[in-house]
């Protein structure tokens, strides 16, 4: 390790490859607080762990944006279309049937199927959109080897510095995380 | 400020709660209780299996169906579960949408009893369709008889309607409980557990980046439910006000149809809370602020539901159609006059008592009023379905419904499968949403 630092509170050993440094705290206000400190010395690869969702930690980590919202959009657009059209090709086109006289466009008709059809896309988009940009399911991910994780899901609370952020060194970040009020301060291997 | 009573006890923390309600599914010894209702409720589903059976084999002429009343009781029990499941989705996604602190301890069992009410709701239509083992003749696939669905009918709307409401609640409930399943997961003892819980939740580990994106897509999918559940029930409603039939044929149905069902929902969820929170121990979640605030929404939907009789009656009298006159005069005073007369009971004089405070207080009362409201939702549906059909336009087509002891044997069979299902549901997932409970206690404020 290229630093001029004397060495900090551990000493780590490169054996295995390592994913990051990850902290843990006894409040959400510590976390936000930590996460804050962080992301503004300049760290960008990191992230919080909470047992559930804290509006002030994604903006902490510097995470406010999501495509998301379009994505529904584009589904319940695609949505409105398909139930359309589907009636329109079918009872216009293919398999055009007079009923009473009614025209074979008959769109007053045609809404209820069509807004069912966009909200079911739309909705399918939010879930799997959801899904596919949280990289879930994923069975493995680093993080769940860290000590103590399992009570991420109950009252704990973790920020963890990723090892592939440029500005990452390792005694270094330990210390800040230490300084910052981490109960405790631990490396996760891959 | 009245009704000062807290949404959750005070003294709970994050642990406390976490633990209290992942106890219920994975330690807690399963009482006698558990097991002797699961056993009545599991028997009752046999009944049902038996009707179905003894249906697919002889026919729908089982049930009591037949020209004059092509539709008895099981077009009226599809259209009571399916009110029924409404609350589910009005708490969980109204309340969200209207930022109802309250809503959180009662919106995943509301939820749960909306998948298992729309569950039993649809099969009455697949059953009466007499040959239900083509019923995907309904859904529009190219196919060898060259032949397409008509989509003027409201039944294709209804077609389509139940299926993505039964859709769209089972993936709302579902992303619901994935973080709770993650807890469960790091909470479960036994390896099956942990293993079954940890592929529902899919790799939860409460990453920021994923609350972030969990939370958004959980708004939206509430945004999405929203006119969703109206919409049900509006197109459920045009399945009669369609038709040309005298006391279906009125623009006030979808209003009056929405609000019933949201009314015969929250009676239910009154129904299911009040015992199982007492049995559970869960009054530090379930307050009586909620009880109070079920109570006053039921209040408020009667009210709306009464306004919906008095308009049924003003437009058959105020369209000077004689057949109009004639259907409401007939339901007032006709063959089926009792039937009215208890729905009135049932569904309007009753539910007046929760004007008074100490009534609402009173969770025997409370639970009485809401079966009452059940009764009484059950019986509205039986006479706009049966009084508006039995006498048809001529005389001589005129005719009596009963139901026959099959039509009580699907109807009290599909209670025993709910049941089954709400049994299943209290011992193997947490009927509390855990996640959303750590959100209003007051250790989650993050002060800046």
């Amino acid at each position: 390790m290229a630093t001029t630092r004397p060495p900090l509170v551990h000493h780590r050993r490169h054996a295995t490859p390592l994913y990051g440094v990850i902290a843990e705290f006894e409040g959400p206000a510590d976390l936000v607080h930590a996460a804050r400190k962080t992301y503004e010395a300049g760290y960008r690869r990191i992230n919080g762990y909470s047992p559930y969702p804290i509006e002030e930690l994604s903006e902490a980590i510097g995470f406010t944006h999501t495509r998301l919202p379009l994505i529904v959009f584009i589904g319940g657009v695609v949505g409105a279309l398909a139930g359309y059209f589907m009636q329109y090709y079918i009872e216009v086109i293919d398999y055009p049937l007079n009923v009473g006289g009614k025209p074979y466009n008959s769109w007053p008709a045609f809404i209820p199927i069509t807004f069912e059809m966009t909200v079911l896309f739309a909705a399918f988009s939010a879930v799997l959109g959801m899904l596919v940009l949280n990289k879930l399911p994923q069975p493995y991910h680093p993080v769940f080897n860290a000590p103590n994780f399992a009570m991420a899901t109950r009252d704990r609370f973790f920020l963890a510095v990723e090892a592939n952020d440029p500005q990452f060194e390792h005694d270094r970040v330990v210390e800040l995380l230490k300084s910052l009020g981490a109960i405790e301060v631990n490396d996760v291997e891959v | 400020m009245h009704s000062t009573a807290p949404v959750i006890d005070p003294g709970l923390t994050f642990a406390s709660v976490t633990d209290k309600i992942s106890s219920i599914v994975l330690k807690r010894k399963t009482s006698l209780a558990w097991f002797f209702g699961f056993a009545i409720s599991f028997a009752l589903f046999q009944l049902m299996l038996l009707t179905i059976t003894n249906l697919v084999f002889v026919g729908i002429g089982l049930w009591g169906v037949n020209v004059p009343v092509a539709w008895g009781v099981d077009i009226l029990n599809f259209v009571w579960w399916i009110g029924i499941g409404h609350a589910g989705t009005l708490i969980s996604a109204i309340l969200l949408l209207l930022r109802q602190r309250w809503r959180t301890s009662i919106n995943r069992f509301a939820e749960a009893m909306t998948l298992f009410a729309v569950a039993q709701a649809g099969m009455y239509p697949i059953f009466h369709l007499g040959r239900p083992w083509l019923m995907y003749w309904l859904f529009p696939y190219p196919n060898t008889m060259g032949i397409w669905p008509q989509f003027r009918s409201p039944l294709m709307w209804d077609v389509f309607a139940v299926s993505t409401y039964a859709t769209v609640s089972a993936m709302f409930w579902f992303v619901g409980l994935i973080p709770d399943f993650a807890t469960l997961r790091d909470r479960a003892r036994s390896k099956p557990f942990q293993i079954l819980y940890g592929m529902l939740a899919m790799g939860w580990r409460g990453s920021a980046r994923h609350w972030h994106r969990y939370e958004m897509a959980y708004l939206l999918l509430a945004g999405l439910a929203t006119p969703l559940v109206l919409s049900v029930h509006t197109i459920v409603s045009f399945d009669f006000a369609v038709g040309i039939i005298p006391g279906w044929h009125a623009t006030i149905f979808p209003p009056y149809f929405v609000a019933g069902a949201i009314y015969a929902g929250f009676a239910m969820v009154l129904l299911l809370t009040i015992p199982l929170r007492r049995f559970y121990g869960l009054e530090g979640f379930i307050t009586m602020r909620h009880m109070h605030n079920m109570a006053k929404v039921m209040l408020a939907t009667g009210l709306i539901v009464g306004y919906g009789y008095i308009m049924e009656a003003f437009f058959g009298w105020y369209s000077g159609n004689k057949y109009e006159r004639f259907m409401i005069w007939n339901r007032m005073h006709g063959p089926y006059s009792l039937y009215y007369w208890a729905l009135i009971l049932c569904n309007i004089i009753a539910p007046q008592f929760l004007w008074i405070k100490k009534v609402r207080s009173n969770l025997l009362a409370l639970w009485v009023i809401s079966f009452i409201v059940s009764i009484g939702m059950w019986l509205e549906r039986f006479v706009i379905v049966v009084t508006s059909l039995h006498r048809d336009y001529l005389p001589s087509s005129w005719g009596m419904y009963e139901p026959t002891q099959w039509d009580w044997g699907m109807f009290i069979g599909t209670i025993g499968f709910f049941f089954t299902l709400l049994f299943l549901f209290i011992r193997f997932l947490p009927m509390i949403s855990i996640f959303e409970m750590r959100t209003i206690l007051p250790e989650a404020e993050v002060e800046e």
